[in-house]
């Protein structure tokens, strides 16, 4: 009798969630901000998994005969390197298109990373009360109080920079979002019949979260995690900017932007286009972001 | 209120020595603060020789609880490149940092907030695409790039700014502008739908009925009950202008408080690290409960029990 109750309770919000979510990826397909957003998501993604098909040549060959070339279309330019080359002769292009693999790695990993441990302590913080509660709070109150850059500098500098080291100084300061936004959402539906009746039919903690809070959760944690991808690959960045973020050897936009910047009156090329690509696929998350909001969760606008 | 002010402000001191415990907690996070303070080709007696000296070879508790006596009092030990103490020269470099955020705040005060306004009273048409176009970019383009693009543009091709540096208000327009354009796009979104969540409600009819001129209906009644919201984030961004100037400041060689730290992260002198993120957290803090406080002042329906 009381596996039947939590059976159909489950049932209930799982055919709620079907019906709702192809509703709203309908929804999503109408707009064409978002449509825009998820076309250019696509785009980095697929130039992130098949840059060696994508661009052939080495992304590090140096070639120093051909040193700070301007773009294909201006006078000097040649068409073997349609956006230029830096100052050691490194094609723009290719750096570009190689350069999409730190930056999706790091804004996925920083996701999976902050997502994961802010929707847990925010599910816990909001369905058990108490003092959990307040030790979330009190670490979220820390980590609110951090300069967030300051943070991530600081933990760089002192385990040495690399890529998995800026992934986790990210991903350690990015949690704390999500437990904003799961705890309020988790502080209403632990009120709401089907979890009480789950709670009734006796149903334990990690079943009630699992099953009930988290499916209800997911649209909010969804659209925050698009925002945080966002500012991940900013982040990261600017790591890579300051020289605290992956090795030189590895093409990244924001080492790219770092370099460019010592040519920026002979040769505006190598800091124009790298962040022209940051801005632009960070726009594109934030589109699809702005879109996802509106089409699952249009009271959090 | 009182119990309120008490109980709030007792949650910014905790924030602060959270702060506290997490910068200790990171100086040891691989076992041997004395192996990363050192400059990398120091020999293994010179690192021996500075572990005993900083007392990083007494017990982790007693190290604790001599930097939190330490910390208690601003002092932050003495800084490991200059014969000075630590927190005395992040304290110095203050001012700068503050003449830069405040400018950059004035700029998201009075470009977001009034772009905002107009973008929601004018939807749909050029003015508010315009808007729209400008927030999408600032909260999508690197700081950093920004700042080099102005560089490119205004100092290197038009030669109307200075690249770097500090001086007169020449000197200061471009890093503001670069710190600020996040802050304020941010900001004009923010207003732009408060905005246009009030314009529907029924006082704002009422108000058009009576007869009242357009630019009284949508500023003394449509901003003034938009208007929380948006002092919150404005208090809120004043704090991350302080806090956040670290890459603004290292691509102008602006000398405020956030080139210190990146500074003494490459010259690896953890003191001023240390000083540094205490302090802007500090001042975060206090912001953030100045802020809160304020939310009394502006909406009498707050009460706090």
């Amino acid at each position: 009798m009381a596996t039947a109750i939590a059976g159909v309770a489950a049932a209930d919000g799982d055919v709620e969630g079907v019906t709702s979510r192809t509703a709203s990826l309908r929804k999503l397909a109408r707009d064409p901000a978002a449509v825009i957003g998820a076309v250019i998501v696509v785009i980095v993604v697929v130039c992130a998994v098949f840059a060696p098909l994508i661009a052939h040549a080495d992304p590090n060959a140096q070639d120093l005969t051909s040193t700070l070339l301007p773009p294909a279309w201006i006078a000097g330019g040649v068409h073997a390197h349609p956006l230029g080359t830096d100052n050691l002769g490194r094609d723009v292009l290719t750096r570009i298109i190689w350069g999409a693999r730190v930056s999706a790695i790091v804004g996925i990993s920083v996701v999976l990373i902050g997502g994961t441990i802010g929707v847990t302590a925010g599910l816990l913080a909001g369905y058990r009360r108490g003092w959990v509660d307040a030790v979330i709070a009190r670490i979220t109150d820390v980590q609110l109080a951090f300069p967030l850059v300051l943070l991530a500098v600081a933990i760089v500098a002192v385990v040495g920079p690399g890529l998995w080291t800026v992934i986790a100084a990210i991903g350690l300061t990015s949690w704390v979002q999500y437990v904003r936004v799961v705890r309020a959402e988790t502080l209403s539906l632990r009120e709401r019949e089907f979890v009480l009746a789950a709670q009734a039919a006796g149903a334990t903690t990690p079943r009630v979260i699992g099953r009930h809070l988290l499916p209800n959760v997911a649209s909010a944690a969804i659209v925050l995690g698009t925002f945080e991808i966002a500012r991940a690959i900013v982040l990261e960045s600017s790591l890579s900017f300051l020289g605290l973020g992956v090795p030189p050897t590895t093409p990244s936009w924001g080492g790219m932007l770092a370099d460019g910047r010592q040519y920026l009156d002979t040769a505006w090329w190598t800091a124009l286009f790298p962040g022209l690509a940051i801005m632009i696929a960070v726009m594109g998350v934030n589109l699809l972001g702005d879109g996802l909001r509106d089409a699952l969760d249009p009271a959090s606008r | 209120m009182t119990a309120y002010l008490g109980r709030r402000a007792f949650g910014a001191l905790w924030a602060v020595i959270g702060v506290a415990i997490v910068v200790f907690v990171i100086l040891h996070i691989t076992g041997d603060p004395a192996a990363v303070m050192m400059p990398p080709e120091s020999t293994q007696a010179e690192i021996d020789a500075f572990r005993h000296a900083q007392g990083f070879d007494r017990p982790l508790i007693v190290q604790f609880a001599s930097f939190a006596a330490s910390a208690a009092h601003g002092d932050m030990g003495s800084s490991l490149r200059h014969q000075e103490p630590a927190m005395g020269l992040a304290i110095q470099r203050l001012p700068a940092t503050i003449e830069l955020a405040g400018c950059a705040f004035l700029i998201v005060a009075l470009v977001g907030v009034p772009a905002g306004v107009l973008s929601a009273l004018r939807p749909r048409t050029w003015i508010d695409y315009t808007a729209r176009v400008i927030a999408l970019i600032g909260q999508s383009a690197p700081t950093y790039w920004i700042g080099l693009m102005l560089i490119l543009l205004f100092a290197v091709r038009l030669g109307w700014f200075p690249a770097s540096g500090i001086g007169d208000w020449r000197n200061l327009a471009l890093p503001a502008a670069t710190l600020g354009f996040f802050s304020t796009a941010k900001i004009m979104r923010l207003t732009r739908s408060a905005m246009l969540e009030v314009l529907d409600a029924d006082f704002m009819r009422t108000a058009r009925a009576k007869g009242l001129t357009a630019v009284r209906v949508s500023l003394g009644h449509g901003l003034r009950n938009a208007w929380l919201p948006i002092v919150t984030q404005l208090g809120v961004e004043l704090g991350t202008l302080l806090s956040g100037a670290i890459i603004t400041e290292t691509v102008f060689a602006w000398p405020g408080v956030g080139r210190l730290a990146v500074q003494a992260v490459f010259e690896r002198d953890f003191p001023v690290v240390e000083s540094v993120v205490l302090l802007t957290a500090t001042i975060f803090v206090v912001l953030n409960l100045v802020v809160d406080l304020l939310y009394a002042v502006l909406d009498p329906r707050i009460r706090y029990a």
